[in-house]
């Protein structure tokens, strides 16, 4: 009985079906254990462990001239914005910034299909979820943290970006844009 | 030993010590209030995130969202896990529970911090959720609130510990080694130090951030908090795999098939579970992928190693037992025989189903680095951790309540023909409700958000995919359904103590 006290001496070998089972279980652990870190090194889609202490002011910074650097002109020469949010071109092989901050992912980057970018993902105020639809792909941005991503986009298209960690009362407003070229 | 302090159970054997008897009582009754105030809320977030209802407002959502979370997660979870200890160390062993004054301030520190805890919540100066993730600030009132709660339960883990002590030196169990049951709650009580330690050593800083006294390093606190906040989930899953072997003796006469191995299952959750908890930072900047891996790949599996001995020995107990009664015809006339009519035993059989096939293989997953990334705070991981934490150890809960009544509380059980349905109610519903979350959360709709149709009237706002609909509205069907079967949970045990026939 599970509730009384067990006969004096339990430590007794186990059966076959135990051992059996037993077996298959610590096999199939051993695999699941082994992939991870094999897809790791094979797979194409892992998490990035490259991060820096990025304070607000100097992450700014580098926002801000790579805003500046990159945005889209129109033909008429004019800074192109959606929604009041810069339209950046980063140059291909290149960084990009973007920042989660008074609930907009800042700015829309506009990359280009096949070419490979680092993306630098950080926030000014709260922790947000980067999350990629349809795709469904999410990094956490953390304040302070610079989070370096660097992706391939492989189809071109125009995907919101939105954010899942809650991030005080206009939490659901917070929806930017992605596009590829 | 006062003798006068004991009363013989009529239907056990067992002694039971009177004022031990009184703290589980207390501590299960402010549990099942606990549970009433969580399902309301539970009620008006389900009914906020269907979008054809969309029912509280932004901020009453988020509001109501914490209080939800705290409430379930932590509130009755623990205040019944502490009755659930000194019903184990006591009543199981016959003896007096240790520093009976200490097991009240228990009781009374974790009603002043649930109390404390709700009173921020609802006056809306801690709309942080239930991680409160800094830079979000609650009022300092509400870590202190956290902190009580948490210290409430440490001195109920140290009574426990005392109470098996006494037990052993006074010789009031027969010679020999801890009744199984017992053992897993000791283990479960043993993780819960270990969290609980963690618990101090965040809030007690994040209190004095919130003071302005200290900085907060915003990393820092997501590793801490999930060593506490994951690992808590652990306590669960011993505490739950405990009552599954109380519930299959109590109802079937249930023998572990091996001593050995279930005793070395749950030593295997004290040793590898803390550390497992980093599933929750795989997506994080600052920890390498090695630390990530070791963490998630490694120990996580050592844990997991444990889940599925008990997946074996669990289910086989129970068949050994019943095939014993004589049903032994065919591979599954043992299952088709089973006492399916006694809600404690449906309870814990849909349980095993529910953390089992749907909370435990899907939490595997989700903690490799790959599937991860594809999940993260979308509503699949919401969906995870229902099956585990309401299909799986609140129901195992409830099915154990109902053996609680009449041997605690005894009374006999006032609308047995109800609770005959309620686990089937609560059961299919979070079946439906855990699968509709993970379902449409595959699609990207994410948790704690409040408006996925129009983003509060963003100008960015898209629409999803239209199957996702689909899973929500089966959410909805699954949520009303465990929404019945948590109202008959509440009337039927609220019912008993009240207006229970007194039993002898």
């Amino acid at each position: 009985m599970s509730i009384s006290v067990p006969e004096k001496v339990w430590w007794k070998p186990i059966d076959k079906e135990e051992k059996i089972w037993l077996a298959i279980a610590i096999i199939w652990m051993v695999i699941s254990f082994v992939w991870m870190p094999i897809y790791h090194y094979i797979g194409k889609q892992n998490p990035s462990s490259e991060s820096y202490k990025a304070p607000r002011e100097q992450f700014e910074q580098l926002m801000n001239d790579f805003v500046q650097k990159y945005q889209v002109k129109d033909a008429n020469g004019a800074p192109v914005v959606i929604n009041d949010i810069p339209v950046v071109h980063p140059p291909a092989g290149g960084d990009a910034y973007l920042v989660g901050a008074g609930w907009k992912w800042t700015p829309i980057l506009e990359l280009e299909k096949g070419k490979t970018y680092r993306i630098h993902l950080s926030s000014f105020d709260f922790q947000h979820g980067f999350s990629l639809y349809p795709l469904n792909i999410n990094y956490m941005a953390i304040p302070g943290q610079d989070y370096v991503i660097t992706v391939t986009p492989t189809t071109s298209g125009e995907f919101p970006i939105l954010c899942n960690e809650f991030c005080g009362i206009g939490h659901h407003t917070m929806v930017g844009k992605l596009i590829v070229k | 030993m006062a003798d006068q302090d004991f009363r013989t159970c009529s239907i056990t054997g067992l002694k039971v010590h009177l004022p031990a008897a009184n703290l589980i009582m207390a501590n299960a009754v402010a549990a099942v209030v606990l549970l009433l105030i969580g399902g309301l809320a539970a009620a008006g977030v389900a009914l906020t995130r269907l979008p054809s209802i969309h029912l509280l407002p932004a901020d009453w959502f988020y509001r109501i969202l914490t209080l939800h979370g705290l409430a379930m997660l932590i509130a009755w979870i623990i205040f019944f896990e502490m009755a659930g200890l000194y019903l184990g160390a006591s009543v199981l062993l016959n003896a007096r529970i240790a520093a009976p004054k200490m097991a009240w301030l228990q009781f009374i520190l974790m009603v002043v911090g649930v109390l404390l805890i709700a009173a921020m919540v609802l006056t809306g100066q801690a709309d942080v959720m239930f991680t409160s993730y800094p830079p979000l600030k609650a009022h300092p009132l509400y870590y202190l609130g956290v902190i009580l709660f948490a210290v409430g339960a440490l001195i109920g883990c140290f009574v426990f510990f005392g109470t098996l002590y006494k037990a052993r030196k006074e010789g009031t169990y027969p010679h020999g080694s801890f009744p199984l049951v017992t053992f897993g709650l000791a283990c479960a009580a043993m993780i819960a130090i270990a969290t609980l330690l963690h618990g101090a050593a965040i809030y007690i800083p994040t209190l004095l951030w919130s003071l302005g006294l200290m900085g907060m390093d915003e990393s820092a606190y997501r590793l801490v908090w999930w060593a506490l906040g994951h690992s808590s989930q652990q306590i669960n899953v011993a505490a739950m795999i405990s009552v599954w072997y109380l519930v299959g003796t109590l109802s079937v006469g249930m023998k572990p098939i091996s001593q050995k191995l279930c005793r070395t299952a749950f030593v295997l959750y004290v040793l590898f579970i803390n550390v497992a908890s980093e599933h929750h930072i795989l997506v994080d900047p600052v920890f390498s992928n090695a630390h990530k891996i070791w963490n998630t790949g490694y120990v996580m599996h050592l844990a997991v190693l444990a889940s599925m001995i008990h997946a074996l020995a669990v289910p086989a107990g129970i068949e050994v037992a019943l095939r014993k009664k004589g049903y032994t015809s065919g591979l599954f006339e043992w299952l088709k025989k089973a006492p399916w009519s006694n809600p404690a035993f449906s309870a814990i059989m849909l349980s095993i189903f529910g953390f089992g096939f749907m909370g435990g293989i899907t939490g595997v997953t989700f903690g490799s680095e790959q599937v991860n990334i594809t999940v993260h705070n979308t509503w699949r991981i919401t969906g995870h951790f229902h099956a585990t934490v309401v299909f799986g150890t609140t129901l195992a809960f409830m099915g154990v309540t109902y053996y609680v009544l009449p041997l605690i509380f005894r009374r006999e059980v006032l609308g047995m023909g109800f609770a005959k349905l309620q686990p089937w109610f609560f059961g299919i519903g979070m079946l439906l409700q855990s699968g509709g979350m993970m379902l449409a959360g595959a699609y990207g709709i994410p948790r704690r958000h409040w408006d996925i149709v129009n983003f509060g009237g963003s100008p960015f706002s898209f629409a999803w995919d239209p199957t996702a609909y689909m899973w929500l509205g089966v959410f909805g069907i699954g949520a009303l359904l465990a929404t019945i079967g948590g109202a008959i949970y509440i009337l039927v045990t609220v019912g008993t103590i009240l207006f229970g026939k007194k039993l002898a």
